[in-house]
């Protein structure tokens, strides 16, 4: 299988390169893209990714392949490769540091503003602050994400904008503590992302719904914080 | 809390909203006309003229060209705050784009009301 890997060593490069490397696939068995990277750093041992855990929990191994952000861990070949051909590329959008890893400040700093933690200035209970199971139910499909940046990188709103614009993980997050009845804050959480950048530069181009490989819905938790800043505001 | 003072409303529910309004307001002034040219294919330009002189369709069309002229607006600053990175370039972009659409309104009003 021929793979054309991305390739940026600021200190010797110039200029990025796509490098092509023929692998040899072991037959009879389906590898994930992150597998061919261990093959591929077997042959060339300066090729340099992130990974951690390699089974889709931390996160770390957010890439391109063949065009489509997504996990290297849990993205099998048979899914991505087309005419026996696999193109890898860091995620778009953010500065490379060096071949497939991205300085991914700019994220997190979106994923800051948002205070991602609890806000609650009601005095707390002996033991813990209970939540009905309704009430606990409303954060699934918001809690589950990992941060891994496929959503907001695949996201032009986000290329173009993203000092400003706060991007799908961002929202998303920014919707379970808006969504958590444990939270008191919603007020002043609203307030901070009624301005035409942080949460309306959205277009619903709903790319991030298309690639977040733990299959959350962004989009879905966008459409909620708008439908909150109107009832706020009317 | 992203700061700007060139867009519509400087607030994002705002400009949202009235984005969708005026949206409405088109399509409902467009099925409108198209629907009375289907209804009546042979219009003379009496029935044409007379049809512009009503009262209520003078309100219609002043309201479709000014959600016109604020849908545009919204449009058009999204699109060069997304695409037009220098700020003095952004910025007489905008400037033209109000003028432009301001002028519309201005001779619309003129067009409309036969002054
Ligand atoms: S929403 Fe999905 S794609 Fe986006 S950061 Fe979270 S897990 Fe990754």
């Amino acid at each position: 299988m021929l793979v054309s890997i991305y390739r940026y060593n600021p200190e010797k490069d110039q200029t990025p390169y796509m490098q092509d490397i023929n692998i040899d696939i072991p037959e009879g068995k389906d590898l994930m893209v992150l597998d061919v990277l261990h093959l591929l750093k077997e042959q060339d041992p300066s090729v340099t990714y992130r990974r951690s855990c390699r089974e889709g929990v931390c996160g770390s191994d957010g890439l391109n392949m063949n065009g489509k952000n997504g996990l290297a861990c849990i993205t099998p070949l048979s899914e991505v490769v087309k005419r026996n051909k696999l193109v890898i590329r860091p995620l778009p959008g953010l500065p490379v540091i060096r071949d497939l890893v991205v300085d991914m400040s700019m994220f997190y700093k979106q994923y800051e503003k948002i205070k991602p933690f609890l806000i609650n200035d009601t005095p707390p209970p002996a033991i813990e602050r209970l939540q009905s199971p309704e009430d606990r139910e409303k954060l699934d499909g918001l809690y589950e994400c990992i941060l891994c940046a496929c959503c907001s990188t695949a996201c032009p709103s986000f290329w173009w904008n993203p000092d400003k614009f706060v991007g799908p993980s961002g929202l998303l997050q920014a919707y379970r503590f808006l969504a958590d009845s444990r939270d008191t804050a919603t007020n002043e959480r609203l307030a901070e992302l009624d301005d035409p950048f942080s949460v309306f530069r959205c277009r619903g181009i709903m790319n991030c719904v298309s690639v977040c490989p733990k299959g959350l819905n962004p989009t879905k938790a966008i459409g909620h914080i708008r439908s909150m800043l109107m009832q706020r505001s009317t | 809390m992203v700061a700007s003072v060139t867009s519509l409303g400087r607030n994002g529910l705002y400009d949202w909203l009235i984005q969708r309004v005026s949206a409405v307001v088109l399509a409902a002034y467009s099925l409108f006309l198209l629907g009375y040219l289907v209804c009546s294919p042979e219009t003379t330009y009496e029935q044409w003229s007379a049809l512009f002189e009503n009262t209520l369709m003078r309100i219609f069309s002043l309201l479709a060209l000014i959600s016109l002229a604020a849908h545009a607006w919204v449009g058009l600053w999204t699109i060069s705050t997304d695409y037009i990175k220098p700020t003095g370039l952004r910025f007489l972009f905008q400037a033209a784009c109000g003028i432009v659409m301001f002028a519309y309104v201005a001779w619309g009003i003129q067009v409309i009301w036969g002054l």
